[in-house]
């Protein structure tokens, strides 16, 4: 095989595993979004404020601190303790859950049957009001995340891959990120298993039905706002594998919640309605992604990843507009 | 249908406004244990407005609902659910994209008591109590005969069947009282038969006590047990069918006599 066509093959591996950090914040997108209908501008900010708490807790820092500090002349920063990386994901989880609730009760339970546009306005004030809340709770530098996950290429997959170019061409093997594959082989375990919960458990069915008619599920004895703390538990914890795979990546920081933004176009591809499609989209725009900037970069000028997805997103709208996988839309007259 | 003449449900002074509207104007009427109980009138009269006042979906300004001897408070209709009252739809109001087996699931809700831990981890008795309610629930689908569409999403069921797959699901709950909205609205001859079968087959098999709305005199009248005539928001004839049939302001209400 050519180097060439060696090249192109990682640049597609990279992209997918880039992708699939997309399809992460995607799929808490869809999960709210089916089930109550609002579209979750918050999304990002919870992953980020997710990763925040996790850094926090692990590393025993004192929430606050700097408020603290400031009312009270102190000078704390970190607790004695430092926690294992399973406990601190345990208490986050908890800490998202109570987070749930307190939307529902703060937020949703005042504004039912409200149109969806008020609803999107409440949670960009929710974005935001996260953003400075977790800024305040935490401090706004920068954060390692070191969950145990492995970083750093595969040696073996390098040593693998190397005798697959011609004799004689210049070909070290292919660089593949181990956190990038964890991040791939979690992220397929979430989706099996939202698949499976949502499929075979009580709950699992709730969310389905009130995510189709509110009346008919109230008539069969299911509590909407029970359903829409779990919900906003549910994406919570898929926020928190997005923040947790994107923080080990690149430190945990405020930018993350821009991270939001690209999942976007993600959505717009796989539909707003589809799990399978948050995934595929991601994968699509990952790799698609990569590959324009691999092949039209050296023609055009780089930084092509700023644009393309947005580009691909708008040409997607335009020839199917309930994405690869959403429902049609049907207009009966 | 063994009607003992104790009271299920005791419906006092209800009176129900919307705005300036009064769609149902001081109705009282009764629902014996095991009993068929028709609300009939034309369009208009108020019939869904009091089925949603017991179901709970309506909360009305004046009056009381006694239930199993007992007056309800102001309750939420899932709340209600759990007490034991299930319903159909006028249009049906089905899980579109879900199997007709997953909907008539939906219907044990209320059963099904296993906590949310229990169910992420399948285990701790959340898996025995799934084959459990699915046993139930498969029993309610020999009984309706719709084996050959469990698996079919109901959004793609011709309407007769929907409407059997919504009857279903109100049956899966093994209700106390099972209200029914129009079940036989927009069917056929044929359709009718077939539900109003079912209707008295669950109401003799299981001793379900029935209330029904219906629009069309015909049918209820075979079926009832004891009639409420609606017309306007208020009650204007109560009683066994014969007895409604020959009630003169009935018979006004319907071929719609002018008040001179």
């Amino acid at each position: 095989m050519s180097a060439d066509f060696l090249y192109t093959i990682e640049v597609i591996l990279n992209g997918l595993m880039a992708g699939v950090l997309y399809s992460l914040v995607a799929l808490g997108f869809v999960l709210i979004f089916k089930a109550s209908g609002i579209f979750n501008y918050a999304q990002g900010v919870m992953a980020l404020f997710a990763a925040l708490t996790l850094v926090g807790l692990q590393e025993g820092r004192v929430p606050f601190a700097h408020l603290i500090n400031a009312v009270f002349g102190t000078k704390v920063h970190h607790f004695d303790w430092t926690l294992p990386a399973i406990a601190a994901i345990i208490f986050t989880i908890l800490v998202m859950v109570l987070f749930a609730v307190l939307v529902e009760k703060l937020i949703l339970k005042h504004l039912v049957n409200q149109e969806p546009i008020i609803l999107f306005m409440a949670t960009i004030g929710l974005a935001y009001f996260m953003e400075g809340f977790g800024d305040l709770m935490w401090g706004s530098d920068v954060k390692t995340l070191n969950v145990g996950i492995p970083q750093g290429g595969s040696l073996w997959f390098e040593d693998f891959t190397v005798g697959w170019a011609a004799e004689g061409e210049k070909f070290y093997g292919m660089y593949v990120d181990l956190l990038d594959v964890w991040a791939a082989i979690i992220a397929i375990s979430l989706v099996l298993f939202l698949t499976v919960f949502s499929q075979y458990t009580k709950s699992g069915r709730a969310l389905r039905a009130v995510a189709d008619d509110h009346q008919a599920a109230l008539s069969v004895g299911i509590s909407l706002r029970v359903i829409w703390v779990l919900v906003w538990s549910i994406s919570g914890f898929v926020a928190l594998v997005a923040g947790m795979m994107w923080g080990a990546k690149s430190g945990v920081q405020f930018s993350l919640s821009l991270i939001a933004l690209k999942a976007l176009p993600v959505l717009m591809l796989g539909g707003f309605t589809s799990i399978p499609g948050a995934i595929v989209g991601g994968l699509i725009i990952g790799a698609g992604e990569k590959l324009f900037e691999f092949f039209m970069a050296p023609i055009i000028g780089g930084a092509t990843e700023n644009w393309f997805a947005y580009v691909l997103a708008l040409l997607f709208l335009v020839f199917r507009p309930q994405g690869l996988f959403g429902e049609k839309i049907i207009e009966r007259v | 249908m063994n009607v003992d003449n104790t009271k299920m449900m005791d419906i006092k002074n209800i009176v129900l406004r919307f705005g300036g509207v009064v769609a149902i104007q001081n109705i009282s009427f009764d629902i014996f244990k095991g009993e068929i109980r028709a609300i009939i009138g034309p369009n208009g009269a108020g019939k869904s407005s009091m089925l949603n006042v017991i179901n709970g979906f309506y909360h009305p300004q004046e009056g009381e609902v006694w239930f199993r001897g007992k007056k309800r408070g102001s309750m939420k209709p899932y709340q209600i659910a759990h007490q034991g009252i299930a319903r159909t739809f006028q249009n049906i109001a089905l899980f579109k994209g879900m199997s007709a087996l997953d909907n008539i699931m939906t219907g044990r809700f209320t059963h099904m008591k296993k906590s949310i831990f229990s169910q992420i981890i399948w285990a701790g008795g959340a898996s025995k109590e799934e084959y459990e309610n699915r046993e139930v629930v498969e029993k309610v689908i020999d009984f309706l005969e719709i084996q050959h569409i469990r698996k079919t999403p109901v959004g793609a069921l011709p309407y007769g069947l929907q409407k059997r797959v919504e009857l279903g699901r109100a049956l899966a709950a093994q209700p106390e009282l099972l209200l029914l909205d129009e079940p036989m609205a927009g069917m056929n001859v044929e359709e009718k038969e077939d539900m109003s079968r079912y209707i008295l087959d669950v109401n003799n098999e299981f001793g379900t006590t029935v209330a029904l709305i219906e629009h069309d005199m015909g049918v209820v009248m075979d079926i009832s047990d004891r009639v409420v005539v609606m017309d306007y928001g208020k009650k204007i004839g109560d009683g066994t069918p014969d007895e409604v049939r020959n009630n003169q302001a009935v018979i006004d209400a319907y071929l719609g006599v002018s008040e001179h």
